[in-house]
């Protein structure tokens, strides 16, 4: 009956929401009201989003090394590999 | 302008109907069927507080006697507080929580809406804060009235039968007297004879919506703003009070 929802919290404009917990609810509709009274007590936010936990696609901890490591050599991924020239201006 | 007595009692009113209302969701602290519907009825619990705080501190100084919130509201007698019979009605189940909030939540919304415009400014201040709340508490109550009158069969009836049960008690919200006469008169608190229509359109689409039947039953006798109560306000209070009065002045 009740099922699991992710929430996210904008905490204020111009601000992406940020993912703060979970709540139990019945439906949206219900998640959107536990999630104002459970994450927003002390004037977190000026948004709330739900989502249902179910139809989040996570990546996996054993995938770790797979999907992560491979970037920790290039560090030519980085704007800072690469060096400004002097005369170049507005940067 | 209404007697400063007249002023006192419609503090008092309202104020005890957010006071005892607050203790009674207050004891669901703890107890409440999930984490979430726990945090939800303590916030309304404390929203309820706060705006009790504010009327009974105001009523202290329009008697000018020294009383402040706490002498109000740990010091006195069950016969001087001034709440309506429905919100000293025990929780019940989780349904006859619901129905209690439903219908004092609808009734609150609207009279602070109205009290908006008391010729007294403090209520009229204390109103503006407390409309918004009463727009929260009186959705909550609405979204689980709907959930569980349009849910499974069990649900439905229990529903209805907390609906049945506190109905009785409704009758009281919109009962006239001469302290509410005089106070109507004078433009600082609305004829409760004047919310009981808009409260009825309301409270009729949600029930109607929940598949919840209006009951026709006859209303309890009232007696709560005169200071009659039910054996039930003395137990709450007795706890409510016992800290207060076991150490006088206690704070934390």
């Amino acid at each position: 009956m009740t099922d699991l929802w992710e929430v996210f919290v904008r905490p204020r404009r111009g601000l992406a929401h940020t993912h703060v917990g979970s709540v139990h609810a019945p439906d949206a509709a219900m998640a959107l009201r536990n999630a104002r009274d459970v994450y927003t007590r002390r004037q977190e936010g000026v948004s709330i989003w739900v989502v249902p936990a179910h139809t989040i696609t996570a990546s996996s901890p054993d995938e770790k090394d797979a999907f992560f490591d491979p970037a920790a050599d290039k560090i030519y991924r980085h704007p800072t590999f690469y060096p400004v020239p002097d005369d170049a201006e507005h940067l | 302008m209404s007697s400063t007595t007249d002023l006192i009692e419609a503090a008092l009113r309202i104020g005890d109907d957010a006071l005892v209302a607050g203790q009674r969701l207050a004891q669901w602290s703890a107890r409440a069927p999930e984490l979430e519907e726990d945090i939800a009825l303590s916030n309304i619990a404390l929203d309820q507080v706060g705006v009790a705080r504010l009327l009974l501190t105001y009523a202290g100084e329009v008697e000018g006697a020294g009383r402040d919130e706490d002498a109000f509201a740990y010091r006195r007698e069950p016969a001087d507080f001034r709440n309506c019979l429905l919100v000293e009605q025990p929780n019940g189940d989780f349904g006859v929580t619901m129905a209690k909030l439903l219908f004092v939540s609808v009734y609150q919304h609207l009279l602070y809406q109205r009290l908006m415009d008391s010729a007294d400014e403090r209520l009229a201040d204390v109103a503006a804060k407390a409309r918004k709340e009463s727009a929260y508490h009186e959705d909550h109550a609405t979204q689980w009235t709907l959930r569980l009158g349009d849910g499974t069969a069990e649900s439905h009836r229990r529903m209805q039968d907390a609906v049945t049960a506190i109905w009785p008690y409704t009758d009281e919200l919109f009962a006239r007297d001469d302290v509410s006469d005089r106070l109507a008169a004078a433009g600082v608190v609305p004829d409760p004879d004047s919310l009981r229509g808009p409260w009825s359109e309301t409270v009729g689409d949600v029930l109607a919506v929940a598949t919840l039947a209006r009951p026709s039953v006859p209303a309890a006798p009232g007696g709560g703003r005169a200071g009659r109560h039910s054996a039930h306000l003395s137990t709450m209070l007795s706890e409510m009070q016992s800290l207060h009065r076991a150490h006088p002045g206690a704070t934390w």
